[in-house]
């Protein structure tokens, strides 16, 4: 009883300082908003701040065709973030402009033809494993016009500058070393290798990771820092739409 | 007036029931009922399953596990809702308790009990972790517990950012990314690591060992019946860490020998190209890396997998 009688008190003469109902109101509402606010931010910047995604299902022939390059470096002009970082471009087919990406969408079922143009010079495979030519159609890619199936990355005659592996597919293609090195990506100069391949995208709908699996990521630990592990330069995804 | 309310106190203790005698006439068939329906409906449905003999161990362990766990956790529920039933506060009730200090009995049950309850469980985990050889755990490079019987199956488990890959040094040291292993044949896996630290965790084989750059962590198990494998890495190992997973198979001993023959056949271009077969894989210790290296003007892997003039970041 006593507890209670000081309860009513102090409630009486404090109420003085209670803010009135408008005002509880009021705050309550500017406070929810400035939550949701951030959690929209956050999502948004989340799905809308990464690299854009290349378009390839508009192709109605039965085949796509993937057009990509490697590149040593980049130049800042097109790639601010980490013009030093050794990355992968794509070719979009509506402009023809090379899309400094790693994610491209392709339809179902249908035939992949890539061709990788390499602008970068060699980097030895950690585990000559992918040297080994694996989900393609033939089980071959092609250097130039030379056909390849299993590379030597340390010895030749042909050498290794990166891998393009999609692991849940079981492909890997070893990409040829170019004769330079170019460090202004995305490069147009005809000194480059072409390394050539197709595959058949799955029937299943859905986001198929791809890498690179040379530690191309030079002056990160053990090679696997930086572009390794960004979407956008050595690694991304290959949507696959029905 | 004092014997008066001594005489009201005994009178409410003589008609006090024996709450002791009844918790436990409550608590002793809720205890049988769980412990029978973990080790007979839900024990065979644990995890990990008894595709091997290291997954079958873990899943008795945890049935026993369980069926220790469950009569402490019955009483202590049976005791709390008891207590909310009989002595919660009724109204007019402003009687205190009994005061109580302490129960010579009741401590001396409680501490004997969960003493021969941690005790045992103590005495049976270590037992099974001994039996199974290691249980399907990663030993380390000098295994304590290696099972009985002749050589196992040498499957060296090579984790890579962000793949596993197999090698079989018994079938001239093929390298694939497909694990394939025969039943009811004793296997020995030797995981390590090109980059960072990873973890193999073959699920229904009930096999988990950290996969660690120059170090050979070794695991054993048996696969008991033929089947699928997911494969999986258990150690954050970075952007695609999720994404590191592989099917693998366990199938019989004559599928097995006709796909490790073909698997040899089939790679042995791979295979003349691979470094020879070692149970770590340091890129210093690689001529063909080191040379490699410096022909393509990187210096060798000098310490890191660059060379020194290539400072690593964070």
């Amino acid at each position: 009883m006593l507890i209670r009688a000081r309860l009513e008190n102090f409630r009486a003469g404090a109420r003085w300082w209670l803010v009135s109902l408008p005002a509880r109101v009021a705050t309550l509402t500017v406070a929810f908003l400035a939550v949701v606010g951030a959690v929209i931010f956050v999502v948004a910047h989340y799905l809308l701040g990464g690299p854009p995604t290349v378009d390839f299902t508009a192709a109605s022939s039965g085949q796509v065709n993937v057009t990509m390059q490697s590149d040593a470096s980049s130049n800042p002009a097109v790639v601010p973030d980490h013009p030093t970082w050794v990355s992968y471009f794509i070719k979009s087919p509506a402009t023809g402009a090379w899309v400094h990406t790693t994610l491209f969408q392709v339809p179902a079922h249908t035939r992949i033809n890539v061709t990788i143009l390499g602008y970068d010079g060699s980097t030895p495979v950690r585990n000559q494993v992918w040297g080994r030519v694996s989900g393609t159609i033939g089980g071959i890619a092609h250097y130039g016009k030379i056909p390849v199936r299993t590379v030597n990355g340390w010895n030749g005659p042909f050498l290794i500058q990166h891998t393009f592996a999609i692991p849940s597919l079981n492909l890997n293609v070893p990409v040829e070393a170019g004769p330079g090195t170019c460090a202004t990506g995305p490069c147009t100069n005809n000194a480059h290798s072409t390394t050539t391949f197709s595959f058949v995208t799955p029937a299943q709908p859905g986001a198929y990771r791809w890498q690179c699996f040379v530690p191309c990521g030079l002056s990160f630990l053990y090679g696997n820092g930086g572009p390794m592990q960004t979407i956008g330069y050595m690694t991304g995804n290959m949507q696959v739409v029905s | 007036m004092a014997a008066t309310e001594a005489t009201v106190s005994a009178d409410a203790q003589r008609r006090e029931p024996n709450h002791g005698l009844r918790i436990f006439l409550i608590w002793l068939p809720v205890a049988l009922a769980a412990d029978l329906l973990i080790w007979f409906v839900w024990g065979p449905h644990l995890p990990p399953g008894d595709m091997s003999s290291s997954a079958s161990s873990q899943q008795f362990d945890i049935r026993v596990m369980a069926v220790m766990a469950a009569p402490v956790m019955a009483f202590v529920l049976v005791y709390a809702g008891y207590a909310l039933v009989v002595w919660r506060h009724r109204e007019g009730d402003d009687e205190d308790g009994p005061p109580i200090h302490g129960n010579t009995r009741v401590s001396a049950t409680w501490i004997g009990v969960t003493s021969v309850l941690v005790l045992s469980l103590a005495v049976f985990g270590t037992v099974e972790l001994v039996g199974p050889a290691g249980a399907g755990a990663g030993e380390g490079n000098t295994p304590i517990w290696r099972p009985s019987g002749g050589t196992p199956l040498q499957v060296q488990v090579i984790g890579q950012q962000w793949r596993w890959t197999y090698r079989y040094p018994q079938f001239g040291g093929f390298e694939t990314t497909s694990l394939v292993l025969p039943v009811g044949e004793n296997v020995q896996f030797n995981v390590t690591s090109l980059d960072v630290i990873h973890s193999f965790w073959a699920y229904q084989l009930g096999v988990k060992a950290d996969a660690n750059p120059g170090i050979n962590n070794v695991a054993y198990t048996k696969p008991e019946h033929t089947g699928q494998v997911e494969v999986r890495c258990a150690e954050l190992c970075g952007l695609w860490h999720a994404d590191m997973t592989t099917a693998g198979q366990v199938v019989s001993d004559s599928a097995f020998s006709a796909w490790a023959s073909a698997a040899k056949i089939q790679l042995a271009a791979l295979t003349r190209n691979l470094p020879p077969y070692s149970l770590t894989y340091d890129p210093n210790s690689i001529a063909q890396l080191g040379k490699a290296f410096q022909q393509a003007g990187l210096s060798g892997a000098g310490g890191q997998y660059y060379g020194s003039q290539y400072p690593v970041q964070p």
